[in-house]
């Protein structure tokens, strides 16, 4: 229960995520930098991005990445150093490379997969396709729009 | 005494479940009567026994019993009595026990209300029903029993966690268990028929109304507790990818595909295989849930952090029901020989891509929800899977499965034509379209989320409407209309779901793209203005709440021509000595004001972060609106009165 307890604080403490004090007067810069903050992990949290956090190391997190991108570092790069320093785990969106590139593909795979049995299964089911089941003679149709009409 | 009275009730109700295994499976086996009509009193017994259990530790959470160690460690003498009670099941204990008794009912409700199945599915289906309960009362009782004593009792209690503390969360969890739980009747109709070695029309018209519940009743869940992470969390976040979410997701998904593959069980006697494995899968994913909550393997937010034992044995449980259950499957499976014929272009081939769609995208939220896990075990990888990636890898499938509704769902049975089926849909298509060139136009230079998803949106619930007036057949507008009032249920049930879906969708993506969000330090007395809405921060003080204490901030919110007074706070728990954001939220139709205190700053000023949150209402509303469909479908004629009449139509019912 106490971890619980810890769990809960981290996420919900009394103040939320970003703070007045690190907004970055340009406000396309602050745009990127909570665009890229959401993509970053609060390493210290439980599946939280560093844009949500209450956690010092968010704060700092948050800090860093804002001074970057003012040294002109483009969004790519700050996500770069920010990995360099503390690794991949820091990633909320795994690169895809190495292994990981099988998270991503498996998605892909698994559609075309379904979409192949689906084909195969509803090619075997065709089998009545030319059964007679509506198949009306010219007699039949001219009576049912007439029925229809009524 | 009431403790161990309640104890003693769960030791019987185990016994009780292992007859309700045992003999009916024996009888159904030898052809015995006596032996198969023991499931019913035996399914009423454990019910009943459990259902002791649980009102024994009700009583003894309102009563603050502070000898039983559960009520200790999350309870208190000053809590709100609401939540006394909702203490039962804010736990691992308590909320196993929940679990259970929901389990028990449904067993029960087989017998109560199954009185015409052919005796020997039935007797089977409470058997499975039963072994289930084996199993979870054997884990309760040897990992987690919720009566344990403490030698020593203490004054008062460690409170509950205060975030749980809140009407919505109050009844989240019994509605998720509900959800997952009315799976087991699937699996065990699923089962049942396997070893049976039969599936018929009658079947599917067994299982879907069961699978129908389970998934209203899960997404009633889900919607709650996405509500309560939006007002109690603090910046209005619906949805957040976390494990624990995944694990009440994936079930919804895979319970969504089922319950419209049933349907072609029911209706045109194929997909019969794939309806049951669906059937295990979707329960199989239910203990996948209760296994992440509880193991502690796969670290979130709602964990209940705990003991590995407790997750090894949750595991055993998963692999002997969902091994044996596909073990049996890929002996038996061959016997359920399809019999309807259907075109490729039908709405039998529409509802198989649902089913493709729906279930590859709940595998996607199952590989990133496991990978983490996988990329550590076998390549020593140590990377997170978050928020940025499902909302990239799902999102398509939600696309596409939009895209395809309305057509799929007013296609003809059997053989359709592509122009045909179009005709009525060309309006609805056009008309979507333009609202989303149109939003697009207006909202210059943002992204195409708010667009497309408006586009999206209109096109399914239009959709939905004209398959509604399609359904009415030729004639006058009068007489259409006359027709409308007297259509099946399923068809407005239908209807409705899929409108509500549609809501759902835009309002996810109006609320992602349309936010505003403006974070500032103020000082009482000072104003600001956020889009278009001018608040001003009249002050801040201090007040004292039944067991927290509170900082209370009091904001005016001019709205035009409309005032209102908003207070939002920052609370603190002592007992639990947990801090909470308790936003303040005016809701309103076309948006909400979103208003949270922060914390105080060296220059007298208080942090302020105010969000104008567009359409959130009709996030829930749709998910709402959603599960009335449901509800609305299984009210159907068909169910009350024609269900399980033994002999299912050979033909199609002229649909």
């Amino acid at each position: 229960m106490m971890r619980l307890a810890l769990i809960l604080m981290m996420l919900a403490g009394p103040a939320a995520a970003v703070q007045p004090d690190e907004v970055l007067p340009d406000p396309v810069m602050e745009a990127r930098a909570r665009e890229i903050s959401r993509d970053l992990r609060c390493l210290v949290c439980r599946n939280e991005s560093i844009d949500e956090s209450n956690a010092e190391l968010a704060r700092d997190l948050r800090l860093l990445v804002r001074e970057r991108l003012v040294e002109g570092d483009s969004n790519t790069e700050v996500l770069e150093f920010v990995v360099a320093r503390y690794g991949e785990y820091v990633l909320l969106r795994p690169m895809a490379t190495g292994s990981t590139l099988l998270l991503w593909i498996a998605g892909p795979v698994m559609l075309l997969a379904g979409l192949g049995t689906a084909a195969l299964y509803l090619r075997r089911r065709r089998g009545g396709d030319q059964a007679p089941v509506d198949a009306l003679t010219e007699a039949e149709r001219a009576r049912l729009d007439e029925i229809l009409k009524g | 005494m009431i403790a161990e009275l309640g104890h003693f009730a769960l030791t019987l109700a185990l016994a009780v479940a292992l007859v309700q295994t045992v003999m009916p499976l024996i009888g159904a086996w030898k052809g015995w009567p006596g032996w198969m009509a023991v499931a019913d009193p035996a399914a009423t017994t454990q019910f009943l026994l459990v259902g002791f259990a649980f009102a024994a530790l009700t009583h003894a959470f309102v009563t603050s019993d502070f000898s039983v160690a559960l009520v200790v460690s999350n309870s208190h003498t000053l809590k709100p009595m609401i939540y006394k009670i909702s203490g039962v099941w804010g736990n691992h204990e308590g909320s196993l026990l929940l679990w259970v008794l929901i389990l028990a009912l449904f067993g029960a409700c087989a017998s109560w209300f199954g009185g015409n199945l052919p005796p020997t599915l039935k007797a089977r289906v409470i058997a499975v029903q039963g072994s289930i309960g084996v199993a979870f009362l054997m884990f309760m009782l040897f990992t987690s029993n919720p009566f344990d004593r403490m030698p020593l009792p203490p004054m008062d209690g460690q409170d509950l966690n205060p975030l749980l503390q809140d009407p919505g969360l109050a009844f989240h969890p019994p509605f998720l268990y509900l959800g997952y739980v009315g799976l087991s009747m699937a699996f065990s109709f699923a089962v049942a028929a396997l070893i049976e070695g039969r599936v018929d029309a009658a079947w599917g018209r067994w299982v879907r109304p069961w699978t129908l519940a389970a998934w209203v009743f899960l997404t009633i869940g889900i919607a709650l507790g996405s509500w309560w992470a939006y007002y109690e969390l603090g910046w209005g976040g619906f949805w957040f990818w976390d494990p624990v979410e995944n694990a009440s997701f994936m079930p919804w998904l895979i319970a969504a595909a089922l319950l419209h593959s049933a349907i072609v069980v029911e209706k045109r006697e194929a997909l019969k295989s794939w309806t049951i494995l669906l059937a295990i899968l979707a329960f199989g994913f239910s203990l996948i849930g209760t296994f992440i909550v509880r193991s502690g393997i796969i670290t979130s937010v709602h964990a209940f952090a705990n003991d590995p034992e407790r997750g090894v044995f949750i595991l055993l449980i998963f692999a002997f029901f969902v091994g044996g259950a596909l073990m049996l499957y890929a002996m038996r499976a061959g016997v359920m020989e399809a019999k309807g014929v259907f075109s490729t272009f039908s709405r039998e081939s529409a509802l198989v891509l649902n089913n493709v769609l729906l279930a590859v995208s709940a595998f996607v939220v199952f590989i990133g929800t496991i990978w983490p896990l996988v990329a550590e075990m076998l390549w020593d990888r140590k990377l997170s899977v978050g928020p940025p990636f499902f909302d990239a890898a799902f999102t398509p499938f939600v696309v596409a499965l939009a895209m395809l509704l309305p057509l799929g769902a007013s296609l003809p049975w059997k053989r359709a034509e592509l122009g045909k089926a179009m005709r009525p849909l060309w309006g609805a298509l056009a008309l979507s379209v333009a609202g989303g060139a149109l939003t697009f136009a207006v909202q210059t230079g943002q992204s195409a989320l708010g667009p497309v998803g408006l586009a999206l949106g209109l096109w399914v619930v239009l959709g939905a409407a004209s398959d509604l007036w399609l359904r009415c057949g030729r004639g006058s507008i009068g007489q259409r209309l006359g027709r409308l009032t007297r259509l099946p249920r399923a068809d407005w049930g239908k209807a409705v779901a899929h409108g509500g879906l549609g809501i759902t969708i835009f309002a996810v993506a109006a609320l992602t793209a349309w936010q505003v969000e403006d974070i500032r330090v103020v000082k009482p007395g000072d104003s600001f203005e956020v889009a278009g809405y001018d608040i001003t921060l009249q002050g801040v003080r201090e007040v004292q709440g039944p067991n927290y204490r509170s900082t209370m901030a009091e904001m005016r919110v001019r709205d035009g021509s409309r005032n209102f007074t908003l207070f939002p706070e920052k609370r603190i728990y002592p007992v639990a000595g947990m801090p909470t954001t308790e936003a303040a939220i005016d809701y309103g139709f076309l948006r909400d004001v979103y208003l949270v205190l922060g914390d105080p700053q060296a220059d007298g000023g208080w942090a302020v972060r105010s969000y104008i949150k567009p359409f959130a209402n009709w996030l829930w509303g749709g998910c709402i609106i959603m599960a009335l469909g449901g509800f609305i479908s299984l009210s159907d004629r068909r169910y009350r009165i024609a269900a399980g009449s033994r002999k299912a139509p050979q033909g199609v019912p002229a649909e």
